[in-house]
Order: structure tokens, then C-alpha cells, then sequence
């Protein structure tokens, strides 16, 4: 295979990759803060369509993102009065989170439907991605470079920063925590704001980069495969950072496949691939753990309230 | 923070008023934001909610939508009460739909009372087969079934779409991607004339019934309720959880199946690519909407029905994109839990809740 070839597979991978990174390394800041938000779907979805309608009204794709993260910490913070201030149950508001971004996002996307933008071109002039290997290092654009940069810091920020120890025994002892003195409540606000943030980006990088057009649920189905991705981390950003691109080169099958001149896999087939795969591995994950449980937060998932 | 006072005593009054008022506060914060859209606000929750209720000859088709959710709603909220968070019904619900399919396709040249009954039967099945890969993974291996129940619905979707396009192609069809469609002893029969109104409808009223007195009189039921409320205390109970996971993972799959395999021979005679609607997942709104008791979620179902008919007509009234049904769902579902907590709270809290897998 000559090296032109590996190189765009590469750019596919990251490519592929680059959203459900963004996605799963905000959710596994909120997991750690002891929350579990299965509305990874419907952020990403309000980001997708806050940006791509900012980026087609103003012509700036900057703006666009900038519009995303909003979008995706505005949709984050229903789901954090539901549950932190009223103490909804975790999981159903969850769900609720990703009905109303697959509605809004419809919603609002039904005048966007087929329009096109100029996408997120690459960060780097030309002149530097000029070979091909050199394509591979230089040839992505800022998201690309932004989420490798967001892993170091989240993965810094939690093992060697106070504020990050706090965000951990909030989410390993609630009780204990606000005991000390924490406030565990706007903690886990400020947590649930960041996984929006970072959804709501990584639903834009589909809109704004990967397909620069509008389509209807594009992120398909993406924010449950990045929830699927904090689990095989064991909430370590760096085995995000591993799984997401493993997550991206299976992704990728469809069209390496095509492109291989496979034609006897029916492509429904190959776009059941990550969906397996995600079942396969959280199988997997649970073969291979020794203890009883999985490295999860102690209180993932359960409503605290000080009263 | 918010002070709650714990009551001793649940409130009953509210505990039947706040399913109401998360109605009213949607319909008023609908009218808010469609206005604020740009469309006619009022208009549009007037079409939404009281005219599929006004105009008799919107009930055959509010009972069409209604039957669905409220069969998968039944199977689901027995779960729910469990803590066993099947969200995959959709999937459950198309691959019954494919397996009775399945059936309708061999016996095409056959004819017989029997084939319908096989077809259901089938449906149920495949439902539960779907639902199975979730419950033993969950109980043999802990894997939270929340997301492999969901993984599988995208995987049944794809299942579909193979199928219509393949093997199951219409011969006849000018290369469209459908199946046959089913014969007369293959769909449905309509019970009341003239109308779209399927034996489905009354079956599905009649499985809530059943539901309501196998939850509220039987042991099974308490076991249901003590697993998910205080699994500790379940266990030295005797109720094992991981029968309780079984057997609330397959009722759902089979109930969803069923209805899978009602709808494909019922309102759409054949499989296509526009089969899946998102019955699956309004299901979840429904089961919410009725307090996870069979009664309620018959109520529920009509009301969730009710935004599907509603939102067609509010295409043609006020140009209302077809999405907007699914923003007065979620809406709904936001307000539920809202309300939901001010009135359970203390019930709902006071046993600390199974822990979720991850």
C-alpha cells in the first residue's frame, strides 16, 4: 500500500474519530464528578444544529462553533437542574435529554435540510502538508488539534490539580465531600457544563467539518458509542484517546471497504460494525476486569441531595 | 438548595395531578416557543392536544397510534420498576416485526386461520430473542443493558434495511425496497368497518388489564417492585435480581415484538424502510406519563397519540414541521420528571434507588 493511500486513511480515521473523542472526554469528566448523562446523543445534536444555522447565517464557521459549545452547555443544564436541583432520576433525563435534541435538532434543521457550508479547512498552510507523512501530522484542522490538547489537560487536570481531586471525591464519596466542605452540587453543575460544552463541539465537528451539510440525525446514534467509550477508558483519558481512534478505524469500515472493492459485505452489514463493536467491547471489558466492579466512580449515577 | 419536606405519606392527590400539570406546562411553554418560532403558537397546541380529542373521526386513528405505545409502555414499565432500563424497545420492536415477517413470507401461498397467530407468536419471539442479548449480558457480565439494548436497535434498523433491499425484495415490487404484501390471512382484521381500527387495540387494552392484575395481586408483581426499591432486602427475601432482570427484559421484548409484528400487519401490510417510527422510544414517555402503572399507561398512550395525529394535522394548519411532535415529547418528558420528583420525592428517595450500571 503506498503511502498516499495510508495517509488518507489516516486523515478518515481522525477524522471519524475526532467527535466521539470530544463527546466521551466531557463525559467522562461529568462520570467522574459522580453523574451519569446519557444525553450525549441530544448535545451533540443541539451543537450540530446551533452551529451549522450560526455558521450558514454569519458565513463564519468560527462563530459556528463558538454557537455549538453554547448550545451544548444551554441543552447540558436542563439535565443538571432535573437532576442536581430537583433530583430527577439520572438515567430517564438522560434519555429525555436525547429525545429533545433529536426534536429540536430536527426542528430547527428542517430549513437547513441539503444546504451546504464552506467546511473547517485545515489548521496549517498548505506548504507544510505538502508530503504526505507531513499531511498526517499537519494536515488536520483545529478541532483535531484542540482534542488531543483537551485530553493531556483533563487527564493533567484530574491526577495532578487540586480542583481536579475535589471534582474526584465528589464523584467517589458525595457524602464525604460535602461533609469537608465541597459544594458538591455546583461541582457537578460545572461538570455536567463541561460535558455539554464538549458535546455540543463534537456534534458541530459533524455538521461544520466531517459532512458540511445539514442532515437530519446526523450524529447517528455516535453520543451512545462515546458513553460506551468513557467505560472501556475506565475513566482514563488516555485510553479514551486509544479507544476513540480504535472506535474511529471501525467507523471507517464502511468506506475502506468501498474503497478495497469489498462489494460481497452488504453495506448494511458494515454499518452495523460499530454498534457490535461497542457491544463486543463493553463485553469484553467486563470478561477482563478482576474485582468486582468496573473502575467506576462510587457514586455514578446516584442522586445526592443534602437534606 | 431546594428544602424538601419529607412527607410520611405520599401524596395521592398529586400523585394523579402532576402528570396533568406537566401536560399543562407543556402545552403553555409549546405555545411559547412555536410563537417565538415564528409559527402560530396557540394554533399549533390547540391541533396538538384537543383537536385529535374533538374530532370523532380522529379516534380510529388515535387507537392506531395509541395500541403500539401502550403494548411496548406495559413491557417497558415493568422493568422500570425493576431499575432494569431496557431503552432498546425499538430494536425489540422491529426485529418482532422482521420475525413475523418472516413467517408471513413462508406461508404466502398457504391460507389458514393459524398463520396470523404464528405471525404473532413469532413476533413475540423475536422481541424476546432481541431482548435476551441485553439480559444475559447484563447478568452474566454486568454489562449495563442501557447501552447494549440501544446498540441493538441500530443494528436491528440496519437488520431492516438489508432485508427490504435483499433477500425479502417484492418480486413483483418494480425494485422497491419493500416486501410482499401480506395477505388477507396475514394482516390484521378490522373490527370496526369502514375504519382503520385493528383487533390490536382491543388486545392491546386487554394485556393492561392483565398487567395491572399480575402487578397488583400477584407475588411476581411485589417481587418486581421490592427488587428495584431495596434489592438488598430482595435478596433475603428470596427475589433474585437476576430472574427479576430475565424475566422484566423478556416481557419487554415480547410486548414490543407483539407490537412490532401488529404494526406490520396491521396499519402497514408489509415491511419497509419507513417502518420504524420511533414507537419504541415514545414508549419510554408513555410508560413515564402513566406512572408505570398499566392504567396509567393507557391514558398515556392516548395522550402520546395524540401528538402524533395532532402533529399531522399542525403540518397542514400551521405549517409546523413534522419534528415539532417530537420537541412536545420531550418537552412533556422534561416536565414529568420535574413535577414527577416534587410529588415522589419522598417515596421515591427515602430507599436508595438500585445503583445504575455503567
Amino acid at each position: 500500500m503506498n503511502s498516499v493511500i495510508l495517509v488518507s486513511i489516516i486523515m478518515t480515521l481522525v477524522a471519524a474519530s475526532t467527535p466521539i473523542l470530544l463527546a466521551a472526554l466531557g463525559e467522562l469528566v461529568v462520570e467522574k464528578s459522580g453523574v451519569l448523562n446519557l444525553g450525549v446523543e441530544g448535545m451533540m445534536l443541539t451543537g450540530a444544529v446551533a452551529g451549522f444555522a450560526v455558521a450558514f447565517s454569519t458565513g463564519s464557521v468560527a462563530l459556528g462553533l463558538v454557537a455549538s459549545v453554547i448550545a451544548g452547555i444551554a441543552t447540558a443544564m436542563i439535565f443538571a437542574v432535573l437532576t442536581l436541583s430537583l433530583t430527577a432520576n439520572q438515567v430517564a433525563t438522560g434519555l429525555a435529554l436525547t429525545i429533545f435534541g433529536v426534536g429540536a435538532s430536527s426542528l430547527i434543521g428542517a430549513g437547513f435540510v441539503g444546504r451546504t457550508i464552506d467546511r473547517l479547512g485545515p489548521l496549517f498552510p498548505e506548504v507544510l502538508a505538502s508530503h504526505p507523512w507531513l499531511r498526517a501530522l499537519f494536515g488536520h484542522d483545529i478541532i483535531v488539534y484542540l482534542s488531543l490538547a483537551l485530553v493531556l489537560g483533563v487527564s493533567v487536570f484530574l491526577r495532578r490539580t487540586r480542583a481536579g481531586l475535589i471534582l474526584r471525591a465528589v464523584g467517589e464519596n458525595d457524602a464525604s465531600a460535602h461533609a469537608i466542605g465541597y459544594p458538591v452540587i455546583g461541582i457537578r453543575y460545572a461538570a455536567i457544563a463541561f460535558g455539554g460544552a464538549l458535546a455540543g463541539l463534537g456534534g458541530a465537528y459533524f455538521s461544520l467539518a466531517l459532512t458540511p451539510m445539514w442532515a437530519d440525525r446526523l450524529t447517528a446514534g455516535r453520543g451512545w458509542i462515546a458513553l460506551a467509550l468513557v467505560v472501556f477508558s475506565a475513566w482514563k483519558p488516555g485510553r479514551l484517546l486509544l479507544g476513540a481512534y480504535l472506535f474511529g478505524a471501525v467507523m471507517t469500515f464502511e468506506l475502506q471497504a468501498k474503497a478495497a472493492g469489498i462489494t460481497w459485505l452488504a453495506p448494511e452489514v458494515l454499518a452495523m460494525a460499530p454498534y457490535l463493536a461497542t457491544i463486543l467491547v463493553l463485553t469484553m471489558m467486563s470478561l477482563g476486569r478482576k474485582t468486582g466492579r468496573l473502575d467506576a466512580p462510587a457514586c455514578l449515577g446516584k442522586p445526592f441531595s443534602v437534606s | 438548595m431546594l428544602e424538601w419536606r419529607r412527607r410520611r405519606e405520599p401524596s395521592r392527590a398529586m400523585l394523579y395531578l402532576s402528570p396533568l400539570i406537566a401536560i399543562a406546562l407543556t402545552m403553555v411553554t409549546g405555545a411559547m416557543v412555536f410563537t417565538a418560532m415564528g409559527y402560530d403558537g396557540l394554533t399549533a397546541v390547540f391541533d396538538f392536544f384537543l383537536v385529535p380529542f374533538l374530532e370523532p373521526h380522529r379516534w380510529p386513528d388515535l387507537g392506531v397510534k395509541a395500541a403500539p405505545l401502550v403494548m411496548i409502555a406495559l413491557g417497558l414499565a415493568i422493568g422500570f420498576r425493576a431499575n432494569v432500563w431496557n431503552i432498546g424497545a425499538e430494536g425489540q420492536y422491529i426485529m418482532g416485526a422482521i420475525a413475523g415477517t418472516g413467517v408471513a413470507l413462508a406461508t404466502y401461498e398457504m391460507s389458514g386461520w393459524w398463520i396470523l397467530p404464528a405471525m404473532a407468536l413469532a413476533g413475540i419471539l423475536g422481541g424476546m430473542a432481541w431482548a435476551a442479548i441485553p439480559a444475559l449480558l447484563r447478568v452474566r457480565l454486568q454489562v449495563s443493558e442501557i447501552l447494549t439494548s440501544l446498540m441493538l436497535t441500530y443494528v436491528a434498523v440496519q437488520a431492516l434495511y438489508y432485508l427490504v433491499r435483499g433477500p425479502w425484495k417484492d418480486p413483483d415490487g418494480f425494485n422497491f425496497p419493500q416486501t410482499r404484501m401480506f395477505t388477507a390471512d396475514q394482516t390484521l382484521p378490522v373490527i370496526i368497518p369502514e375504519t382503520l381500527v385493528h383487533l390490536g387495540i382491543p388486545l392491546a387494552l386487554l394485556i393492561a388489564v392483565i398487567a395491572w392484575l399480575v402487578i397488583e395481586k400477584t407475588t411476581a408483581g411485589y417481587a418486581v417492585k421490592v427488587v428495584g426499591l431495596a434489592p438488598a432486602a430482595a435478596r433475603h427475601g428470596g427475589f433474585s435480581a437476576e430472574r427479576t432482570t430475565w424475566v422484566t427484559m423478556l416481557i419487554g421484548g415480547g410486548l414490543a415484538g407483539l407490537a412490532g409484528i401488529f404494526e406490520a400487519a396491521g396499519p402497514f401490510s408489509q415491511l419497509t424502510p419507513q417502518f420504524p417510527v420511533g414507537y419504541g422510544f415514545t414508549a419510554i414517555i408513555v410508560a413515564f406519563l402513566g406512572r408505570l402503572h398499566p392504567l396509567g399507561i393507557v391514558l398515556g398512550g392516548v395522550v402520546l397519540a395524540a401528538t402524533y395525529v395532532g402533529g399531522e394535522i399542525a403540518q397542514t394548519t400551521v405549517r409546523l414541521p413534522q419534528a415539532a411532535t417530537g420537541m412536545f415529547q420531550a418537552m412533556l418528558l422534561f416536565f414529568l420528571l420535574a413535577t414527577d420528583v416534587l410529588v415522589r420525592y419522598r417515596i421515591a428517595f427515602r430507599a436508595r434507588p438500585a445503583k445504575v450500571l455503567p
